[in-house]
């Protein structure tokens, strides 16, 4: 169906702008934090959270189109946050012997995402 | 405890020399892209019922995991983070699996699950896609270093 492609379409290059504006926040929080610890990505897991939270909660709420999540949400929220990275992360705290704030890491990430998350469909109502 | 891979970067997105080179931001743009399309891709052939588990997103976060902990690992084995490796890594690393797998689509997917009453299966999942997913990414390490030392 040629809207549905379309969609996908858009979808799939909104997933690579969500990728550089990774890239972009990423470069901006490491030039004003200086730590180990892996804040950017953790920044942008949860603020992505949060947005496909609210977009998700507006499709539910039939508020918003679904081709609106497809394309903001699978597209741009998944090219924007990643797992891979806070996982690799999460390794490397753990090599260098800091286990426990790898922990902590895993802590926050999971739960200020599912946080983030639901805050977001419960704003979108 | 020494750091036993100096070489490897503690975050595999930064941007080399925190400088956003446009042609940095371009491969970063085109693996995104390409990865977006496969995950999306799996979301279409495995879609996620209510209380069911979310296989795509799982699939997509573990396979992810394993081939950036493999790239970056045989990356660091050859050479530093310049010239090819790091258009590599860029292109592959931080823009192909950055974009394949999704912490968003994960948390919300958990939520989710606990909105539809299936909290115990929203746990399993989170467990599961952390602890796989590390264990994913340790392989991945692992692959690459025995291929690495082997060449």
């Amino acid at each position: 169906m040629a809207v549905g492609r379309m969609i996908v379409f858009l979808a799939v290059v909104a997933g690579g702008l969500g990728a550089a504006a990774r890239f972009a926040v990423d470069g901006a929080v490491k030039a004003r934090i200086d730590s180990d610890f892996p804040w950017a990505t953790l920044a942008i897991n949860v603020t992505g959270s949060l947005l496909l939270g609210v977009l998700s909660g507006l499709v539910i709420a039939g508020s918003a189109p679904d081709g609106l999540r497809a394309v903001l949400g699978t597209g741009f929220c998944g090219g924007y946050t990643t797992f891979s990275t806070a996982s690799f992360e999460t390794l490397r705290l753990a090599q260098r012997g800091a286990a426990g704030r790898a922990a902590l890491y895993v802590a926050a990430s999971v739960g200020l995402s599912i946080a983030a998350a639901a805050l977001g469909l419960l704003l979108a109502r | 405890m020494p750091d036993e891979h100096p070489g490897l970067p503690v975050d595999p997105d930064e941007p080399e020399g925190r400088n956003l080179r446009p042609s940095g931001v371009a491969l970063v743009f085109l693996g995104g892209a390409i990865g977006t399309a496969a995950r999306y891709g799996l979301a279409l052939a495995a879609p996620t019922e209510s209380r069911g588990w979310p296989t795509g997103t799982f699939v997509a976060n573990v396979l992810g995991a394993l081939v950036l902990g493999a790239l970056l690992e045989g990356l660091a084995r050859a050479g530093p983070d310049d010239g090819w490796r790091l258009r590599a890594r860029l292109l592959a690393g931080t823009g192909f699996c950055g974009g394949f797998t999704t912490y968003s689509t994960f948390a919300v997917e958990a939520d989710l699950l606990v909105r539809a009453h299936a909290t115990g299966l929203a746990v399993g999942y989170l467990v599961a896609s952390v602890g796989v997913g590390l264990v994913a990414t340790i392989l991945g390490v692992m692959a690459a270093a025995r291929w690495r030392s082997g060449a």
